[in-house]
């Protein structure tokens, strides 16, 4: 086995594009995450820059890159693409070897993955046209009720009292959350009740069994959606070191296997 | 950077003459509505075309108007102006297609068909509400609009068994249409000229049926993406000779690529089924995305839709009660799914696409937990699209990408253990 090889992982996302370099071991080396912006590859390149400064080596160390996510069909480096639900299963089950139901929230949807004992994918589901429960939502949401998107997950954790929200769409929340605005609601507890609409429209979108994994930039910088679902789902729920790079790491593995060399070794 | 897969889809040779068909079929309807030789009878899809055939009309569908508008792609800026009118969004859009192009007096046909300006005008309209409600309410608007007489017959909804009660209510609807299309057509009914065109249109159910079943075949000959444009003449022209001819040069096309093991695909892998309506406006996108991936969808509900095995020339108003209620979209989930069953055996299916068609409830089976059902039973996966037969801001093509395949990737993986 090379030792010297390292793998990319690229996670083209709608929101930010993340880069995950492992090696032959399958560890984490080096990683970066950038708004994706408009120039996909641009920011892919600038990505990976990082990530392999973090990780201390040179270009001519990777053996393999694949990209995934919404760009992945604009990564200059990549030799091949998959999926982001074959990439996210695999990152997670890497972590998580058992029979798991992921669910990651990305700042443009929503997927519920499957997978049985042996990492192998049995269903999936991307939430539908709509925003509503996607990061998208809380971006939305914030501007409206002017506190920075960093500052929610402090807030919604200090409610006392949440304000519900009943609506599906994005649109109506946002009128409900101005209703209650009007009425003189505590901001953390109409933040909570974001949160918790977030939630509900997950739930809504598949079963769960009984290993639950959350992941996505959303749970990244917003823990408190995982204490809040697992309170409604009365069970803990596991969360890998990076959440958001779980796309990006299956990315990488799925290139460590495709390697010729470590699969020969 | 990582190149799209660029695929070639194989064309059908006798396409040509299908196509030709509903050439001839068109400019016939046309001349009838400009010089009114022959009376023009409107019908819905799976309605009582025969009875109208046997009274000498000829037969206009407007649901293959309103998927010509979706193939067209103009369907998504018209259906805004029915929803205008009143007709919602979150209904039908092939009647909201349909009435936005009467509104705005534009048509496909004039576009594919010279000489042709749009649908040929009504004498009456017929419907049965065997595939929905909307039917009617959309004949209902051009019985007003045109000022002719609109007859149907009400059909029941979720049959589980198909009874005799079930048959007799229809016929019986059946026959009661008689005086009006006598008067209409200033025909009197003729039994014999009724045997005649159920007894065509039977050859034309079992000359389709043969068609489609060539799938069958490992790889298979056919997609469904050809089945939705081979189709037409299953849909316009049963009961007439013309049709039966016509599959009948489409079937030794398809047994000769059988006998020299010609798939249509370059490269099957997979074998699909689908379940619901095309996607009119993303046909050749969908045909492509699937093929670049060597999954070949073969088979489908919709396309199966234009078999009515138990049309019988020696009881005619009978008989036609029969097909039209047997049909897959007035039943019951469980004699759905028995359906649905046989169809993954006989095509020999590794997975199911549902297509959850936004303004058609009625095609759209993965509502009340069908797919999960059938999975547990037959462990055949399955994955829903979400989108709409003709309305294209339903659609995000870059998730129904995404979403087959990581479909396509899944049954690689099950594939490979
Ligand atoms: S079955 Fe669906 S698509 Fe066909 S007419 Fe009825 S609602 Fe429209």
């Amino acid at each position: 086995m090379n030792q010297d090889k390292l793998f990319v992982g690229t996670d083209v996302g709608a929101s930010r594009t993340k880069v995950a370099v492992i090696d032959t071991a399958r560890k984490l080396v080096g990683y970066a995450v950038r708004k994706s912006g408009t120039n996909f590859t641009a920011t892919a390149d600038a990505c990976l820059k990082e990530a392999l400064e973090m990780a201390g080596a040179g270009k001519e160390r990777i053996a393999g890159a694949i990209s995934t996510g919404y760009g992945r069909k604009n990564v200059s480096y990549a030799q091949q693409t998959r999926t982001e639900i074959g990439c996210h299963a695999k990152g997670c089950f890497l972590y998580f070897p058992m029979a798991i139901t992921i669910i990651d929230i990305g700042g443009q949807d929503n997927k519920i993955i499957k997978l049985d004992e042996n990492g192998q994918r049995t269903s999936f589901k991307m939430n539908r046209k709509c925003a509503a429960g996607t990061g998208a939502f809380l971006e939305e949401m914030s501007p409206r009720l002017d506190i920075p998107l960093e500052d929610m997950d402090g807030l919604a954790r200090k409610s006392k009292d949440m304000v519900k929200l009943g609506s599906f769409c994005t649109v109506f929340s946002a009128t409900e959350v101005l209703e209650n605005i009007r009425n003189g609601k505590k901001v953390e507890d109409i933040v909570k009740g974001l949160f918790y609409s977030v939630i509900r429209r997950i739930i809504e979108m598949d079963s769960f069994t009984e290993n639950v994994v959350m992941t996505g930039g959303v749970v990244e910088h917003n823990r408190y959606l995982v204490t809040m679902m697992e309170e409604l789902i009365g069970r803990k729920i596991l969360v890998p070191e990076h959440p958001q790079l779980t796309g990006a790491i299956g990315a990488a593995l799925y290139a460590l296997e495709a390697d010729a060399v470590y699969r020969d070794a | 950077m990582t190149e799209e897969k660029k695929v070639v889809i194989k064309r059908l040779e006798s396409a040509k003459v299908l196509g030709k068909f509903m050439a001839d079929y068109y400019y016939e309807l046309d001349n009838a509505s400009k010089t009114g030789e022959k009376k023009v009878a409107w019908c819905t899809s799976v309605g009582p075309a025969e009875i109208l055939r046997a009274m000498g009309f000829l037969v206009y569908f407007p649901e293959t108007h309103s998927a010509m508008l979706g193939s067209s792609r103009m369907a998504t800026d018209l259906i805004p102006k029915a929803n205008a009118i009143g007709y919602s969004p979150d209904i039908c859009s092939y009647l909201t297609a349909d009435i936005g192009a009467y509104l705005e007096k534009v048509s496909p046909l004039a576009k594919v068909f010279k000489g042709i300006e749009g649908p040929p005008k009504p004498d009456v309209l017929v419907f049965n509400t065997n595939q929905c409600r909307d039917v009617q309410d959309w004949f209902a608007f051009y019985a007003k609009e045109y000022n002719v007489p609109i007859i149907g017959v009400h059909s029941f909804v979720g049959v589980q068994d198909v009874t005799e009660a079930h048959v007799k209510s229809v016929a019986k609807q059946m026959e009661e249409m008689i005086p009006t299309l006598e008067e209409v057509s200033g025909t009197k009914f003729d039994i014999d000229r009724l045997r005649e065109a159920v007894a065509l249109s039977r050859e034309c159910s079992d000359l389709w049926k043969e068609v489609l079943d060539t799938a069958a075949a490992v790889p298979s000959p056919i997609t469904f993406f050809d089945g939705t444009t081979l189709m037409g003449a299953a849909v316009v022209g049963r009961g007439t000779q013309k049709a039966n001819d016509a599959y009948r040069v489409l079937l030794k096309e398809l047994k000769e690529r059988i006998e020299r093991k010609e798939g249509a695909l370059e490269n099957e892998r997979f074998r699909l089924y689908w379940e619901g309506m095309p996607v009119w406006g993303r046909l050749s996108a969908h045909a492509k995305l699937f093929a670049s991936l060597d999954a070949c969808v073969l088979a489908s509900t919709y396309c199966n839709s234009w078999i009515f095995s138990a049309l019988d020339p020696k009881d005619p108003f009978t008989s036609m009660a029969r097909a039209y209620t047997e049909l897959f979209i007035v039943r019951a989930d469980a004699p759905k799914e028995k359906y649905i069953r046989d169809m993954i055996e006989f095509f020999k299916v590794d997975g199911i696409i549902y297509h959850d068609a936004k303004t058609c409830p009625n095609n759209s089976n993965c509502r009340y937990g069908m797919p999960q059902r059938l999975e547990k039973e037959t462990g055949v996966p399955y994955l829903t699209i979400n989108g709409d037969l003709n309305d294209l801001r339903l659609i995000s093509d870059e998730q129904t990408k995404t979403n087959v395949e990581a479909f396509i990737e899944q049954l690689e993986e099950r594939k490979a253990k």
